[in-house]
């Protein structure tokens, strides 16, 4: 004896022998699922690649100008705030980054912008994974390492002792590296010391991008904080970074906004096109539905019924959906190496809920409706 | 159990709508039933025929009066206890059957042994069983849309019996039956399918099948209005 799950197995067998009913209703929520995938991927993509630098670089705690709002658009403090930082209680060690953009002369005459973060010269504090040369060499003349990731054949696909000229300046490759995740705006990044970065690069009075500072242990974060602010800037940690960063591009550029609302609609599209559909197939059905009740299932049964059809649909919908959208993504990725899209869990996640979302609002249609007819109005005809 | 009294309906009034709207469908109507027993229950359009059938059959609760199905007063039962006595002592024919037309034959008579919670298999096989009984074994895995409208009939009085119910409800068998196969229909369900632990009640217009009554009961106007053996009726109708 299993109870009830014959009711399920009539419940399935009554929406998928209902060929274009139930393709309709899986199109529907497949589709809305890979739009909404779709979108919060590529969201999540770009805040990802946006937070590139402090992800890559890794220090705990940025010190930085408040009007700072992503990290490519560093306002340079004066040297003082290194000292001062350095001086406060609680900071093992504090190091300037340079962050900027240069343009790199091709071979071919053309010209190629390019992201150069300077390392501070005494301990290369935030340096990338080496994949070939040695960090070391990087304080030979003219020496840059070259990251190899989506952006890297814009340079020409350099090998080790290539020489570029960089504002005037010769550059010679030393080493190849990776980091874990590239910038947002589709240009290379050259990694260099800061000293040399300063040298060859224009910039205004002061030159410090970030000061980058590792705390003597986490109960010290707050104190020094505290302590950058009093000298008029403002000291963040990883994550609260990350989090000003992504809320920047979420609430001041229109990306965050239009990504929501292309993921709203797809969710109502989806929602419009799983509802109709759903009530359509129970008012096809909404007599024998007053038959079962008439013979004897229960309120509850009846509803268990509609919700594991809307249910099951909607799951299905959503592993095509998902399906659809990790493959579009994977063809994306190997024809544009750049393609700013990641599925999360956070997606997948969000995304499964709005179905759950699409399957209880559709099935609340149809409960409303099986739950409306009388057994009675089936004797009236 | 023959001659015993299986459902005894007393002083049923229903009204449907209310103050100058007001309708009585059924007024004050008494009746029994008895095990082993067919009774039709005529009348014209509007005389209160399904409304009474509903009562009796715990699907609308009357204004007034009481309905006790085998010791039991049926309108002093909620919702579920009333869905399980359906369940477990009733079995409908539907006028336009109602046979869910994405299932197969044997899936469809299987329904009322999968609402009493019958394990897939063990309720195939027994629907299997019933159809047999009704003459379409080899139909059972068909859908009911290919089947004549006699077939799909059998079909129904099938999931009617599947929950081997004491009484059985018959809402205008023949309707959609050419009048050939509306009273072979009716010949079988008295040879095969009535006994005598079991009442039929057929709602019905057709005078042609009034033979196979044991009792015509005649309703006009929300009443009773007379009761007559099947077989003086048919008599009165061949004359």
């Amino acid at each position: 004896m299993k109870p009830v799950s014959g009711i399920y197995r009539v419940a399935l067998k009554l929406l998928m022998n209902d060929k274009s009913k139930f393709t309709a209703l899986l199109v529907g929520i497949t589709f809305a699922v890979f739009l909404m995938v779709m979108m919060m991927s590529m969201f999540s993509g770009i805040l990802a690649r946006s937070c590139a630098p402090v992800y890559n670089i890794g220090a705990k705690i940025w010190v930085m100008d408040p009007a700072v709002n992503n990290t490519n658009s560093s306002i340079p403090m004066p040297d003082y705030i290194l000292s001062a930082s350095r001086s406060i209680p609680g900071v093992k060690y504090a190091v300037p980054l340079y962050f900027g953009s240069a343009l790199i002369k091709l071979k071919d005459g053309t010209y190629q912008a390019a992201t150069v973060v300077g390392l501070d010269d005494a301990t290369l504090f935030g340096r990338p994974e080496m994949l070939e040369g040695r960090i070391e060499d990087v304080f030979a003349e003219n020496a840059f390492v070259v990251v190899k990731d989506a952006e890297y054949a814009k340079l020409e696909s350099p090998k080790i002792g290539t020489e570029f000229e960089i504002n005037d300046n010769r550059g010679t490759v030393v080493g190849i590296a990776k980091v874990a995740s590239s910038g947002l705006f589709g240009i290379p990044t050259l990694y260099t010391t800061y000293n040399r970065a300063i040298t060859y690069i224009p910039s205004a009075r002061f030159t410090t991008s970030y000061v980058l500072i590792e705390p003597k242990s986490e109960a010290d974060v707050p104190g020094i904080q505290k302590a950058i602010a009093k000298l008029g800037y403002e000291a963040l940690t990883r994550d609260q970074f990350v989090k000003k960063v992504a809320n920047f591009y979420t609430f001041k550029t229109g990306v965050g906004m239009n990504i929501m609302l292309m993921t709203a609609i797809s969710f109502v599209v989806g929602l419009s096109i799983s509802g109709q559909t759903f009530y359509t197939f129970i008012l096809e059905n909404i007599g024998k539905f007053g038959a079962m009740k008439a013979i004897g299932a229960k309120g509850n049964e009846l509803i268990s019924m509609i919700l594991v059809q809307a249910v099951v649909t909607s799951l299905i919908g959503y592993g095509f959906g998902v399906g659809a959208a990790s493959t579009f993504m994977i063809i994306a990725k190997w024809r544009v190496p750049g393609y700013a899209a990641q599925l999360t869990y956070q997606t997948l996640g969000l995304a499964l809920v709005m179905v759950m979302i699409i399957a209880a609002v559709s099935s609340y249609i149809g409960v409303r409706k099986v739950l409306q007819i009388q057994p009675f109005d089936i004797f009236r005809g | 159990m023959g001659g015993s009294v299986i459902i005894k309906a007393s002083n049923l009034v229903k009204w449907f709508g209310e103050g100058e709207a007001r309708t009585v469908a059924v007024k004050q109507v008494s009746f029994e039933v008895q095990y082993g027993e067919i009774l039709y229950i005529v009348g014209p359009s509007g005389s209160g025929k399904t409304t009474l059938l509903s009562m009796i059959s715990g699907i609308l609760r009357p204004n007034e009066g009481s309905v006790v199905v085998e010791d039991q007063d049926i309108w002093k039962m909620n919702d579920d206890e009333l869905a399980d006595l359906r369940l477990n002592k009733i079995g409908f024919v539907f006028q336009d059957y109602h046979l869910f037309p994405r299932l197969t034959t044997v899936e469809n008579v299987a329904i009322p042994l999968i609402l009493k919670k019958m394990e897939w298999n063990a309720a195939m096989k027994l629907a299997r069983d019933y159809l047999d009984i009704v003459g379409l074994k080899d139909r059972a895995d068909l859908q009911p849309v290919k089947l004549s409208g006699g077939e799909q009939q059998r079909v129904a009085i099938a999931r009617a019996i599947a929950g081997q119910p004491d009484i059985l409800i018959f809402d205008e068998p023949t309707a959609s039956l050419d009048g050939d196969t509306g009273r072979k229909i009716v010949e079988f369900v008295k040879t095969n399918i009535l006994n005598e632990k079991r009442a039929i009640i057929i709602v019905t217009h057709d005078s042609r099948i009034y033979e196979y009554a044991d009792r015509i009961m005649k309703m006009e106007d929300g009443k009773i209005v007379g009761y007559e053996s099947g077989y003086e009726n048919s008599q009165q109708h061949e004359k």
